[in-house]
């Protein structure tokens, strides 16, 4: 279908968009970078901010460039005396309400609202929100808010409803009240949050961080008594050279691993590596319920934001879901038995702190049903920004450290364990290994392409011998009420689903680095960061995860088979609904 | 603020919850419903409490959050019932200025509540209005239909024991 275009002058530069581009937009297509703030593209448009105001010949007022469509013959002007004494002016009333401690704020430097102080030319502050208390929410395990710091801009908002459609934030009272907050204004603890911490990597400033655990694992590493192991995720080697400033999508896996060596761990391990027991176990029992018939479609469990929605939204799916732990808790058990055992280390000595994309993670280590003799396989969960400020902090010149190599015991992945990272990239990785087990090595293909790429809902059918398996790959909690209804209605049939809380799976996790919207809103972040795993799949020795000579090794010696008494012992677990709403 | 839980327990009646039931399902899927179901609920219920508004948010499958971010916003919206004595403190100008606002706070401290919402065992709810039309004797505090003019603040303590 041909689109019709439509012809405008943007300070005086003749422009030629789709019709229904946004004058912001289109100012774009022209070289020209109006500022916004509230603007978060298909997320968040709603004229609110009023930063991105332009004039428009003939209209009477200035106009939100964000929300305001071209139209043939259309005059712009985004750089008037009175445009930009009308950003001003906005901007200096929204800091008029804005808790300016910038010198102690975790967002100092990668503030959206700091940048458009100094873009805008702030060079003074006339209203200043003097004697503005802290507003701190920090009751739930991965987030904390502070009010005061916030700009009303309703991005968090709308990405919690839009995206997620969890919406347990929105707007809650009128005019100088107004304030962002949960229903009857709860706590976050006390909702149905799934902890997916997309509101933060949505928030231009600092209301909005996760929950900083850094000072433990320092703690950790200073305690002579600790035995202290880490395991960064499959996606934190595509996304940490961000935290630096290198270009979206580089991946960084060699100097992590220098990094986190220097910074002290004792052992320097990979959750890849657990990501392939995944698949083994998972694998498993796939195979197992499609040919004894069980519980069908087989739903994966590696996403703590997606288990916590399921126990929450669709409690009658439970039996549904795989029973294996996700990587992060197949890691920490492993280290707390199996490693431990053959170093001859108490596992309540070892402190094991993981590297996640994720904040759903810091609620993930607490919970109680993981615990197995005393211990929880996981004691610290990192995001991905939170270790950015470690290596900072030790003063490690990150782009100039050599390439270092994981610890052997449990360091050793395959490609399909790296894909773990995008969406799509579990079912790649368990197909792998089924269909090759299934066609009992007659059928080898690597590439699963149908699940790849960053739509929303991705669905394939493969034939086996006797059987076609029809898989579905979804990210993002509004496509999964999407397939899940689909499934419950029986509009939608399938084997097995990957389901990822986070749009785009875990390389946009809520727990990786912030980029502002301006880069957001007009570069595809979440394909760089993909396309990096994907091509380090593709260069790898082994690429399915049975390959994996420690996973072959540690079967063994240690957990006999897949989906065995001693492999589901420690590495499968159990779910509990969960109650949406906690009225007394 | 104004809008908080309520601390009287709900006492909705099945037949009340079913009328609410019947509005929810005429006006679901229909775009903007929020208000027109919350107006509803209100005329049923008289005030919008927590679970009315879990009832609303699951019957129209909306977030919660929503359904109380349209409550809050809209004065005419209340998520407490009234008191057997409903207390109304003028703002207006006139008594604002004749230091009503001192007259609510003697009635907030009195009573331990703040404006919008009702003492825990339901006997005095308390608003703060704009003018009764009294500006004469200014300021003004109605209890229930009592009027009470020219008030200081050291008069509100014994104007409220004497209500049952």
């Amino acid at each position: 279908m041909e689109q019709k275009m439509v012809n405008l002058k943007i300070d005086n530069i003749p422009v030629s968009v789709p019709a229904g581009t946004s004058v912001l937009e289109a100012a774009r297509n022209a070289g020209i970078r109006i500022p916004s703030l509230c603007f978060l593209k298909d997320i968040n448009e709603i004229g609110a901010c009023r930063i991105c105001v332009v004039e428009v010949k003939g209209a009477k007022s200035l106009v939100a460039s964000c929300v305001y469509p071209v139209s043939e013959g259309m005059e712009v002007f985004t750089n008037t005396e009175k445009v930009r004494h009308s950003r001003q002016l906005t901007l200096e009333l929204i800091l008029s309400n804005h808790r300016m401690d910038c010198l102690t704020c975790s967002r100092s430097g990668r503030c959206e609202l700091q940048d458009l102080a100094r873009d805008l030319g702030i060079d003074a502050v006339r209203y200043a929100a003097d004697n503005l208390p802290p507003q701190i929410e920090d009751s739930a395990p991965h987030l904390v808010r502070d009010n005061s710091k916030c700009v009303l801009c309703r991005r968090c908002t709308a990405v919690c409803r839009k995206s997620q459609e969890v919406g347990v934030i929105g707007c809650n009272d009128r005019g100088f009240a107004t304030h962002v907050g949960c229903a009857f204004d709860r706590d976050l603890n006390e909702v149905d949050c799934v902890s997916c911490g997309q509101c933060i990597v949505a928030c231009p400033t600092g209301a909005l961080q996760e929950k900083d655990d850094t000072a433990k694992v320092w703690a950790a590493l200073n305690d002579p008594t600790k035995h202290v192991v880490v395991g960064p995720a499959p996606s934190i080697r595509v996304t940490l050279g961000e935290c630096f400033g290198m270009p979206i999508g580089t991946n960084v896996e060699g100097k992590m691993v220098t990094a986190l060596r220097r910074l002290g761990f004792d052992k320097v391990f990979d959750v890849d590596n657990a990501a392939d027991f995944t698949i083994m176990e998972e694998g498993t029992e796939f195979l197992h319920r499609l040919q004894e018939g069980g519980t069908l479609p087989l739903i994966t469990s590696c996403s703590p934001g997606w288990i916590r929605f399921c126990e929450q939204h669709y409690p009658e799916m439970i039996p549904n879901l795989s029973t294996c732990k996700s990587p992060q808790q197949m890691f920490g058990s492993l280290v707390k038995t199996y490693y431990a055992e053959k170093m001859g280390i108490n596992p309540l000595d070892i402190v094991v702190v993981s590297v996640m994309p994720c904040t759903a993670k810091k609620y993930e280590v607490r919970r109680e049903e993981m615990r197995q003799h005393g211990w929880l396989p996981v004691d610290i969960s990192l995001t991905t920004r939170e270790l950015g400020r470690m290596i900072t902090r030790a003063g490690l010149l990150f782009q100039n450290l050599p390439d270092g190599q994981f610890d052997e015991m449990l360091g050793v992945s395959t490609g399909a364990a790296t894909i773990f990272g995008a969406s799509g990239g579990v079912m790649e990785a368990a197909l792998r290994t089924v269909v090759e087990i299934v066609t009992k090595g007659e059928m080898k293909p690597l590439d699963f392409t149908e699940v790849r790429g960053m739509a929303g809902i991705k669905e394939a059918s493969y034939d086996l011998p006797g059987k076609t398996v029809r898989v579905c790959a979804v990210s993002g909690l509004a496509n999964a009420k999407k397939v899940l209804d689909g499934v419950k209605s029986g509009q939608m049939q399938y084997d097995f689903i990957e389901i990822m809380a986070c749009p785009g799976g875990c390389i946009n996790g809520g727990g990786q680095p912030i980029q502002h919207a301006d880069v957001r809103n007009w570069t595809d972040i979440r394909s760089l960061r993909a396309k990096a795993l994907y091509t380090q799949d593709a260069g790898m020795t082994y690429r399915r995860s049975h390959e994996n000579p420690v996973l072959q090794q540690v079967y063994k010696e240690y957990l006999g088979e897949p989906g065995g008494h001693r492999a589901h012992e420690l590495l499968h677990t159990t779910y509990i609904p969960q109650k949406r709403y906690r009225t007394e | 603020m104004p809008n908080c839980k309520t601390v009287v327990p709900y006492n909705g009646t099945p037949e009340q919850e079913e009328r609410l039931r019947q509005v929810i399902a005429e006006h679901k899927g229909q775009p903007g419903s929020t208000m027109p179901v919350l107006q509803a609920a209100q005329e049923i219920f008289g005030y919008l409490p927590e679970e009315v508004q879990i009832m609303i948010a699951e019957g129209l499958d909306i977030p919660l959050s929503e359904v109380y971010g349209v409550a809050s916003f809209y004065a005419q919206f209340s998520m407490n019932p009234k008191g057997r004595h409903q207390i109304s403190v003028c703002l207006g100008t006139a008594c604002y200025v004749k230091g009503a606002a001192d007259i609510l706070s003697a009635v907030e401290k009195k009573l331990g509540i703040r404006p919008g919402s009702i003492t825990p065992d339901g006997k005095f709810s308390l608003d703060a209005c704009r003018c009764v039309g009294a500006c004469g004797l200014a300021p003004v505090m109605m209890v229930g239909s009592d009027v009470y003019g020219r008030l200081t603040p050291d008069q509100v303590g014994p104007i409220l024991d004497k209500y049952e």
